[in-house]
Parts: structure tokens; C-alpha cells; sequence
């Protein structure tokens, strides 16, 4: 079926993101017919492979599922597992852990901000370009980065893939001395952060609003990363343990990816807009005023704006991040005693890019019998297409080349880790047996 | 499994008459974690920028350099028809092919399927299986094609990334050591975990992480690979020895190295690597 004015954008291997994914683009007669964001990562089938492994090695196993947000992964890992076994980690070792997980978004964010993202907002190709023109800007994007590096390598061993995170904890409390050293440079990145709200403020949004509900972990009283309960803009509210009743992932006729979908058919954000819209009250005073003074009201809808969520967030974890280091006294155990025991156990925290769900099934031996994982970008598969295909709507008078350009930014909005995107079907398959069909 | 470049021959300086040796970035099966090493560079990347071109890399930019490529680092492992064809023709653009980390190296822990049957692990992960395209192994790109170079690790090392680059910016060897992590225990002066009774895979695992396991008191797990000649069979009874079962013992060496032969002759998954 081919029409007289079809306009197909198709970019086969997106730049600037985690993984391998594709876009695809089709319109006739001046209306958009199809949006796909295409996954062609192979799978690796984590899932399959943890049944029949010891309960103490998801933590190191699925990291292994994303090189850029290792931390989230280790934590929903461990979290889902002391729940199966009925502990709760909490006082200096829970600091801790948040420690190393502000550590992860300062760095997984400088890293979207500045390499990924902000090259789209002003015309270039890529970071290193940005460099030839503004190399300050570029060192002060790395500076940060580096400086959340710091913290996972101070607490976890190594910035990719940390070693010293186990159920229960750590392995080895850091010695004081060693996080006091980060202070100075944490310091500094505090006020590169600044700078960087009110850079990133001053670039030109496109118009475009996120008509889907959203999801994030939220705790009152803090700004929720580890731990907290899952709410949504539409008022539900719910444990990691009502995962399955509240998010339904589903294959979607027409469509190549496993999408999530929250019960009734909403599709649904997760990530920085979704956090903040949910939870920009509990953010530091220092966080919220540089928000306010960005333009941010109390929630956002704009996905081009997220580049400052970003921001606002880099802001508040480094803040969080000083202040866990200031109060922190090494722990008399670095970790909690979590004997095995059967059961099923449910883990969800805040990734970088959102909400990263783990289920374990135990047996009373601690051998895994079942594991299941949603990651973020699986989740927002849905939304995604939703904003893109309503983006591409309003800009049809576009010529190609420049519509393309635009349509990759606006993926990134969301930086997608396809990585992460373990439950993607293969695409390229699926698309071959739609053009069968056609 | 190479380690160091074949023979003698150190890695050809750039072609003649070009300013700039072209550096292309490849990913197979990974976690990106790998190519996000050369990213984490932050104190030398725009330096590393400024002395090669960056002819290929997706992580970090679009623009697309025309081939042939003095220098590829690949990271993953070979899982698909598609990356069967891609890593030939990738070799065949590059003057020299550098896999970085476990994947590219030795399979990395997706090569646990080589030991399952795929077919079934396929049903447990994707509600439509039937739409699933993939080989029934991961296998390491010196499977598929001449490697010039491996750098080991899960992830690699970023100190290690660092001299490959420098080194064939050079036109010199890397300086990539392949004795055991008990090395860089005691050049760190981290007292053995052994000792104290902890197993640790350090005697039978190639340095170049530093040695940060046993620094927080936790054994190392193998995850740069094995070392050139190690005793397994001393070595495995040694962990047993310190309490290990023969399960734990089997699980240990099938993880992130689990498809190199060594590690392979070890557990009891399979005695066939593919």
C-alpha cells in the first residue's frame, strides 16, 4: 500500500542515546498514519538466566543490563530481595545507599544534559563540536559528571558496574576521610549546577505537551529516589508489591514493543517530569528556588523541558549528596544479616530516567526461582510515540531533513536506554513481517 | 584468547598523510557501559577529541566518518545474524579491531544462553517469542574475525582505556599487564581476603581493575576474565576449602566470563563453549 504523497522519516540508528534504537516516521496526505521508536537491541534475556542463581547475585547480575545506570538496578535488586526475605535496611547503611544513588543521577544526568541533549538546543552535532565553540561549557558538563563519578567510585569501587553494593548493603563502609575529600569538589559541581539550570533555562522550547499520565516514586518529607510508594498524577497510589495491578504491560497490536500501560489503558510517563511534577514540593528550598527562577512552575509538561528538570535534579542530589557526606559516620556492620527465606519479594526505584521495577521468587534455599524487571524506557515506549506523533502532527510543513532533526531531539527528551529495554521485542523482524502483511 | 598483540608487531601508526588517526566506536550485545568508559574519561575527553578523529561513535554523535578506520573498538558480543555480517564488515574497515570488555572479549553474561536452550529462555523473557530474532549463542568477536587487541573487564578499565589510546596514538605497544589481581593487592597493600578466609578469584583473574573487591573486603569475582595459565584445579579447591559449595563454585565462574574457556572448563554448565 504505497500513496501518492506518503512521507516516510526513518532514522535507522539514533544517535545519542543508550542502545540501539531506530525511529520511524509515516505520514499520507498530510496525516500522521504510524510512529514507532524501534528497539533493535539484542535481547540478553537477564530474566531467564537469574532463575537457578543464589539471591545474593542480582545485584551484580543486572547491572550488567545498563552500563550508564548500574546503581538502579543494584538497589531494586536489593530492595526486592530483603523484602522477599523480610528485612528492611535503614539508618546509616540506607544513607549510604542513597549516597551512591545521587552519585548515579548526578553523573547519568550531567551526562544527558551536556553530551547527549543540549547539542540538539543549539545546533550541533554532537558535545565534542560544542567543545570547538564553547570548550567551557563542555568541561563544566564533564566537571559534574566527574563529580558524581566520584561518589560511586568513593562508595561503590567503580563508577560502572560498582562492586561493593550487596543485599543487605556494602561490603566495606567507605572511611570517613575518603567522602570528606569529595566535599571541595562537590562543592563546586553545586555551583556548576546552578549555572547549568540557568543555561539550559535561556534555550528555546518547542511547544509540545505530554497528554499522559505520569508515574514516580514519591516519599513526603524527601525527594524520593530509593525508597517511597508509587503515585500517580491521577491519584493512584500503590506499594511495589501492587505493581501487577496497577501496570500492565501488554503487547499492543500494530506495535513492535511490549508497552506498559497503567490499569484502564492510560499510558504513562515515568522519569525527572514525572518526579517532579509529583514531588517538586519535597525538592531542597535551593533546588526549588533555581526551578522557580528557570520557569518551572510546580509541575511540568513540556517534554523539551525536561532538559531542565534534569538540571534542577543534578542541583538537589549533589545538595543531598553533601549533606549525607557531612553527617556520615562509617557503619558499625556495613551490611544487614538477610537470611534466605522462600517467598516473593517486589523492589522499585528511581533510575535516572524512572521508575525501574524488580520480582524475585525465592526458594527457602535462596535460589531465584523467578525474576521479572520493567525498566523505565519500556514504560515510556507509549508516551513517547503519543508526543511524538502529535509533535510531527503540528509540523508536517517541515521539510524532512529538519522534521527528522527535530523528531530525534524530541526522543531524547526523554532519554531513552535502550539498553535497559530488556522487555523490546526485536523490531527489525516485526517490522519485516508488517511489510509481509502490507 | 589474545591478550597482547599478536607477535611482536606494535600497532601501526596513522596512514600517511592524514593529520588525525579515525577512531570508530562500535556496540554489539552490551550494556553500553564499555563505550561509556571513553565518556567517563571527563579530565582527557576533549583532549582525546582533539588528537583523533571520532569517525564513528552513536553514543555520542551522529556524524558518520566514511571508513577505512585506523583504529575500531568494539564493544558486545556477537548474538545476531546482523552483527555476524556488521563485525565482518567492520574488520574489513579497520586497520586494527580492539574489543573492548568482557562481551567482545569473551561473550559476557549473556553467553549464559550458549549453556541453556534459547529457545526456552526466549518463552520466559517475551510474551510474542515468535517475533524474537537471535542466535542460539553470544560469542566473542574473535569468534568472527581477527582481533588486533582485547581489553578485559566488566567494565573495562578507564586507566587502561587511556593507555591503549595514548599507546597507539604513539604508534607504541599498551602496557597492559596480564599477571593475576594478587599484583595489584599488594601493590595497593590490600592484605589477601583470602587469608582472612573470604574465597576470591584474584589468583586466577587477569589485573586491571585495581583490585577494588578485595580492597572493601569482598572477594574478587572474576570479572576481567582468567588469567593466562591459571591453576584452576588447585584454585578450586582452595574455595571449597573455604566453605564454597560446589554450586557456588560452579555459579562463580559463570558469570560475566562465562563462556572463556577457562571459566568454562570450571563450571559445570558446559564443557563446550561454542
Amino acid at each position: 500500500m504505497t500513496h501518492k504523497n506518503e512521507r516516510i522519516l526513518s532514522v535507522s540508528e539514533l544517535a545519542r542515546v543508550e542502545g540501539e534504537g531506530a525511529m520511524y516516521v509515516r505520514a499520507s496526505d498530510g496525516k500522521v498514519e504510524e510512529v514507532r521508536l524501534e528497539i533493535y537491541e539484542p535481547p540478553r534475556f537477564f530474566e531467564a538466566f537469574l532463575r537457578g542463581r543464589a539471591y545474593t547475585e542480582p545485584p551484580d547480575i543486572t547491572a550488567r543490563i545498563c552500563g550508564i545506570c548500574p546503581v538502579a538496578y543494584q538497589m531494586s535488586a536489593c530492595q526486592a530481595i530483603e523484602d522477599a526475605c523480610g528485612v528492611t535496611v535503614d539508618g546509616p547503611v540506607a544513607d549510604l545507599r542513597r549516597l551512591l544513588y545521587c552519585g548515579e543521577w548526578i553523573e547519568s544526568h550531567a551526562l544527558h544534559i551536556y553530551l547527549l541533549h543540549a547539542p540538539d538546543f543549539l545546533g550541533f552535532s554532537s558535545a565534542i563540536e560544542m567543545a570547538t565553540h564553547g570548550r567551557d561549557l563542555v568541561e563544566r558538563g564533564l566537571a559534574m559528571k566527574k563529580a558524581g563519578n566520584s561518589i560511586m567510585e568513593a562508595v561503590g569501587g567503580r563508577a560502572i558496574h560498582p562492586v561493593n553494593v550487596r543485599v543487605g548493603g556494602f561490603y566495606g563502609a567507605p572511611p570517613r576521610a575518603g567522602l570528606a575529600s569529595l566535599t571541595d569538589p562537590l562543592r563546586r559541581a553545586l555551583d556548576q549546577a546552578l549555572d547549568t539550570v540557568r543555561w539550559v533555562a535561556g534555550f528555546d522550547f518547542p511547544d509540545l505537551e505530554c497528554e499522559a499520565d505520569m508515574l514516580a516514586l514519591s516519599r513526603p518529607g524527601t525527594y524520593a529516589i530509593e525508597r517511597g510508594t508509587m503515585v500517580t498524577r491521577s491519584g493512584l497510589a500503590f506499594p511495589a508489591a501492587g505493581w501487577d495491578e496497577h501496570v500492565i504491560e501488554e503487547h499492543v497490536p500494530h506495535s513492535n514493543a511490549l508497552h506498559a500501560h497503567l490499569a484502564g489503558g492510560r499510558r504513562y510517563l515515568t522519569g525527572p517530569m514525572a518526579r517532579y511534577s509529583l514531588n517538586s514540593q519535597w525538592l531542597s528550598p535551593l533546588a526549588r528556588d533555581a526551578a522557580a527562577e528557570a520557569g518551572l512552575g510546580p509541575a511540568c509538561d513540556n517534554p523539551f523541558r525536561s532538559i531542565i528538570v534534569r538540571a534542577v535534579e543534578v542541583v538537589y542530589a549533589i545538595e543531598e549528596a553533601l549533606r549525607l557526606i557531612e553527617a556520615y559516620e562509617p557503619p558499625g556492620t556495613p551490611a544487614v544479616e538477610v537470611p534466605p527465606r522462600a517467598g516473593i519479594g517486589y523492589g522499585v526505584t528511581e533510575a535516572p530516567r524512572g521508575s525501574l521495577w524488580h520480582r524475585y521468587e525465592i526458594g527457602a534455599d535462596g535460589i531465584i526461582s523467578s525474576a521479572r524487571i520493567v525498566p523505565p524506557t519500556s514504560q515510556n515506549q507509549a508516551a513517547i510515540e503519543a508526543d511524538l506523533r502529535a509533535f510531527v502532527a503540528d509540523r508536517l510543513d517541515l521539510d524532512d531533513a529538519e522534521l527528522t532533526r527535530q523528531c530525534e531531539q524530541a526522543i531524547r527528551n526523554y532519554d531513552p536506554c535502550i539498553s535497559c529495554a530488556t522487555h523490546f521485542l526485536n523490531l527489525t523482524v516485526e517490522r519485516a513481517l508488517l511489510t509481509q502483511r502490507r | 584468547m589474545t591478550v597482547l598483540p599478536r607477535g611482536d608487531d606494535p600497532p601501526r601508526p596513522p596512514r600517511e598523510g592524514t593529520t588525525k588517526p579515525k577512531v570508530a566506536v562500535w556496540k554489539l550485545a552490551s550494556c553500553d557501559g564499555c563505550q561509556l568508559t571513553l565518556l567517563d574519561c571527563e579530565d582527557e575527553l576533549l583532549a582525546i577529541a582533539g588528537a583523533v578523529e571520532i569517525a564513528h561513535f552513536t553514543e555520542a554523535t551522529p556524524a558518520e566518518v566514511e571508513g577505512p578506520y585506523d583504529v575500531s573498538l568494539v564493544e558486545g558480543s556477537v548474538t545476531t545474524e546482523r552483527d555476524v555480517r556488521r563485525i565482518a564488515e567492520i574488520r574489513e574497515a579497520s586497520r586494527m579491531l580492539v574489543t573492548i570488555g568482557a562481551c567482545a572479549t569473551a561473550g559476557g553474561v549473556q553467553a549464559l544462553r550458549n549453556f541453556a536452550d534459547v529457545e526456552e529462555f526466549t518463552s520466559v523473557v517475551y510474551a510474542r517469542p515468535e517475533y524474537i530474532s537471535t542466535l542460539a549463542t553470544s560469542t566473542p568477536v574473535a569468534h568472527h574475525v581477527k582481533v588486533d587487541f582485547e581489553l578485559r573487564g566488566c567494565p573495562i578499565d578507564r586507566r587502561q582505556l587511556l593507555e591503549l589510546l595514548t599507546a597507539l596514538l604513539a604508534g607504541r605497544k599498551p602496557q597492559i599487564p596480564s599477571h593475576s589481581v594478587c599484583y595489584e593487592c599488594k601493590l595497593r597493600g590490600t592484605s589477601c581476603v583470602m587469608v582472612r578466609g573470604t574465597p576470591c578469584l584474584g589468583p586466577v583473574t587477569q589485573a586491571g581493575c585495581g583490585a577494588i573487591c578485595p580492597a572493601f573486603g569482598r572477594g574478587c569475582y572474576g570479572c576481567f576474565g582468567p588469567v593466562a595459565h591459571p591453576n584452576l584445579a588447585a584454585h578450586t579447591a582452595q574455595l571449597r576449602h573455604l566453605g564454597m559449595t560446589e554450586d557456588q563454585v560452579d555459579r562463580v565462574f559463570a558469570t560475566f566470563n562465562a563462556a572463556s574457556p577457562a571459566f568454562a572448563s570450571v563450571h559445570r554448565r558446559g564443557t563446550a563453549p561454542a
